[in-house]
């Protein structure tokens, strides 16, 4: 029998954490830091105040970055049109979510 | 393993032309990206996409590819031939992260996935970050405390095989956590060269409740009363994920009036709402008795539910 664990772990919830540095939303994303300031330029994401080095996002951020990234590569669609999906995208999904609240 | 019609899976002819299967694989992905699509099977789909469009958009591995002639069906029990691959130089490049089917790791080998396993950016020293999804019940965020979550981990034996490996973690859940948020666990994942070990990173979703739905950080209930109930109001025991409450129904209340009661759904930041909508029961006319009451009713009652219709 392998043993079993009983030390109980705790963590947090990644999405309230905001202490991410522009530095390490690149790194969880593999990707360069300029590319993450075009993503902040093109409104994609927020948390964005002053100087990039100060900037802070949260783990909701790097959801949205990762997703933004995915769509830029698989789709092969320019970070403009990454922004719009993902408007439209949060659009539907807010309708969706009022159309079940009258159902 | 399996054959794979790679045509049949972006829908495209065996002469198409390196533009059509461009233009397929475009239209497809756009349709089953799972970022974007709400089918059931998207993710899956989405990686057979990528899978079939890697080797019919490089002229080497179409070729290759070709060579194993048409009398193949997708599904069939296929084994490569022994001569194959001779004489071919696959290129890697493209793809990502897409786990690639068995049946082409056979034909191209490891070497043909392109950039893949270690996820970007960590180094070696660093181990590598898991993900896991799990389903917790809508309590658990309620009360927080304790759930035993099994987890299978791939894992390497002691000759080097990949090897799923169940795990059991104790893990505190955070109370307030929402559908969709991630609890992170620090140092749980792959341990590293140098020591150091990635983060595990739990992805929650709630178990259908027998009572409840949830949307985002609100609960909503289905609360059946009788019709005096809602016409003269009442107060009526309510279960809530925090405990039965006490619930006042206002007089004149209709069917599909929605109550709220602020501060009592999720105990996120900030709390959500719990929303009780009423569900007007019949009670049935089974016996004498109760056929009385409707017959009386109807007596007293100068009531025409449709009233509005002018026929």
């Amino acid at each position: 029998m392998p043993q079993r664990e009983i030390q109980v772990l705790t963590g947090s919830i990644f999405e309230q954490e905001s202490a991410l540095s522009i530095e390490d939303l690149g790194r969880l994303c593999a990707a360069d830091c300029a590319l993450i300031v075009e993503l902040v330029d093109e409104g994609i994401l927020d948390g964005a105040r002053g100087e990039a080095a100060e900037w802070r996002f949260s783990g909701a951020a790097l959801r949205r970055a990762r997703a933004a990234l995915r769509l830029q590569r698989d789709l092969q669609i320019n970070l403009a049109g990454v922004a719009l999906a993902l408007e439209l995208m949060d659009e539907i999904h807010a309708l969706r979510r009022r159309l079940r609240g009258l159902g | 393993m399996e054959f794979k019609d790679y045509y049949k899976i972006m829908g495209v002819a065996r002469d198409a032309s390196e533009t059509q299967i461009k233009q397929a694989y475009r239209k497809l992905a756009r349709k089953y990206h799972p970022d974007v699509s709400k089918e059931k099977n998207a993710e899956a789909r989405f990686k057979e996409l990528g899978e079939a469009y890697e080797v019919l958009k490089n002229p080497e591995k179409r070729a290759a590819y070709d060579q194993l002639g048409s009398g193949h069906s997708a599904g069939e029990q296929f084994r490569p031939p022994p001569d194959w691959g001779a004489g071919f130089e696959f290129s890697g490049g493209g793809g990502d992260s897409a786990a690639y089917s068995e049946f082409f790791e056979a034909l191209f080998g490891r070497q043909g996935r392109g950039r893949h396993a270690t996820r970007g950016g960590f180094d070696a020293a660093h181990g590598e970050d898991h993900h896991a999804k799990v389903l917790l019940d809508l309590e658990a965020s309620f009360a927080g405390g304790t759930r035993a979550i099994s987890l299978r981990v791939p894992d390497l034996d002691a000759s080097g095989r990949l090897q799923l490996k169940e795990r059991t973690l104790n893990v505190q859940i955070p109370k307030g956590i929402l559908a969709g948020q991630t609890i992170r666990l620090a140092g749980q994942g792959a341990r590293g060269a140098g020591g150091g070990a990635g983060d595990l990173y739990i992805e929650v979703d709630f178990q259908p409740h027998r009572l409840y739905r949830v949307d985002g950080r609100d609960v909503y209930l289905d609360l059946p009363v009788a019709p005096w109930e809602a016409v003269l109001g009442a107060a009526v025991k309510t279960p809530t994920p925090s405990g039965p409450i006490d619930l006042k129904i206002p007089p004149g209340s209709k069917g599909g009036t929605k109550l709220r009661l602020r501060g009592r759904g999720i105990p996120a930041q900030p709390a959500g709402d719990f929303f009780v909508v009423l569900q007007i029961a019949l009670p049935p006319a089974n016996d004498e008795k109760s056929g009385a009451a409707y017959r009386a009713m109807a007596a007293a009652l100068p009531f025409d539910p449709r009233a509005g219709f002018g026929v």
